[in-house]
């Protein structure tokens, strides 16, 4: 059953990316792009997708038990840290250069050509190489 | 911006959400893209494996069906391989280095009103704005 709905999770995620325009990366550079000709529909994406998972933690916080039996993530806030800032700079250097995050990478494999999937083999060996990066405590796990 | 853009933005929008809490409630996962995948990757996710390949699979086999029954939106994805490359790599770097990405940080970190998800969120749009304004507008190489 946990197998079954992490598929259908997946399948619905994809779908969403798809029809929401994410899998565009026009559009997505569109929304990037806030000094040029700036695109909202992503706003819109972001938007919808919150709504939902805004009332699932709000149900989480009533129910702390998941309906497949497992214990319902309370995540900690931990302190902002240099991994989070210079973490993220990086991710929205690349998420614009590209116009593709990760769950639309995922999404549009079937349909994105070599193009998609040159990028999908550059960002699976970037997150293998990551964890051991060497300075300024950037590598390694921190929280889950 | 074609007025119907926003209407499919907000549908898929609310899919995207929908699944997120799907995952949350019946699964008792967080839903983040970069996290699910890095997990397979690094090995750090050994601990659920079948479950990350399942969302895996669910997040590229219904779009392929659905692209093999009706087709898919255009992708416009750059055939210059030195910019796809270098963007796999930071996106790769980046979200696992910051433990998230547009869905984790992004949907489920800034919908519990987690600083740390709002400020990744700001900071990578910032970036990514950024980015734009040098390498589009300002030298018109992407």
């Amino acid at each position: 059953m946990r197998l079954l709905f992490s598929l259908l999770s997946g399948g619905l995620f994809g779908v969403g990316l798809m029809v929401s325009g994410m899998t565009d990366t026009v559009k997505v550079q569109g929304w990037l792009d806030v000094f040029g000709a700036w695109d909202p529909t992503l706003a819109f994406v972001m938007g919808g997708a919150i709504l939902p998972m805004f009332l699932a933690w709000q149900f989480s916080k009533v129910t702390t038990t998941s309906v497949l039996g497992t214990s319902i993530p309370t995540p900690s806030d931990p302190a902002l840290d240099r991994r989070l800032i210079v973490g993220s700079s990086i991710f929205g250097f690349g998420w614009a250069l590209a116009g593709l995050c990760p769950g639309p990478a995922i999404a549009s494999l079937s349909f994105g050509g070599l193009g998609g999937l040159s990028f999908m083999i550059a960002m699976l060996v970037g997150m293998y190489v990551q964890p051991s990066i060497r300075h300024f405590g950037l590598g390694a796990r921190g929280i889950a | 911006m074609i007025p119907t853009d926003w209407i499919y933005g907000l549908i898929g929008g609310l899919m995207i959400g929908a699944a997120a809490a799907m995952f949350l409630l019946v699964n008792g996962r967080i839903m983040g893209a970069s996290g699910i995948l890095g997990g397979l990757i690094d090995g750090s996710g050994k601990a659920n494996t079948k479950e990350r390949l399942a969302f895996v699979a669910g997040a590229i086999g219904v779009p392929a069906i659905v692209y093999l029954a009706i087709g898919a939106p255009a992708t416009n994805i750059s055939n210059n391989m030195i910019v796809l490359i270098l963007a796999g790599l930071a996106v790769g770097i980046g979200t696992r280095m910051a433990n998230g990405c547009t869905s984790g940080h992004g949907v489920c970190g800034i919908s519990r009103f987690s600083v740390r998800g709002i400020v990744a969120t700001l900071i990578y749009l910032l970036a990514g704005g950024v980015t734009l304004l040098v390498l589009r507008q300002w030298l018109g190489l992407i």
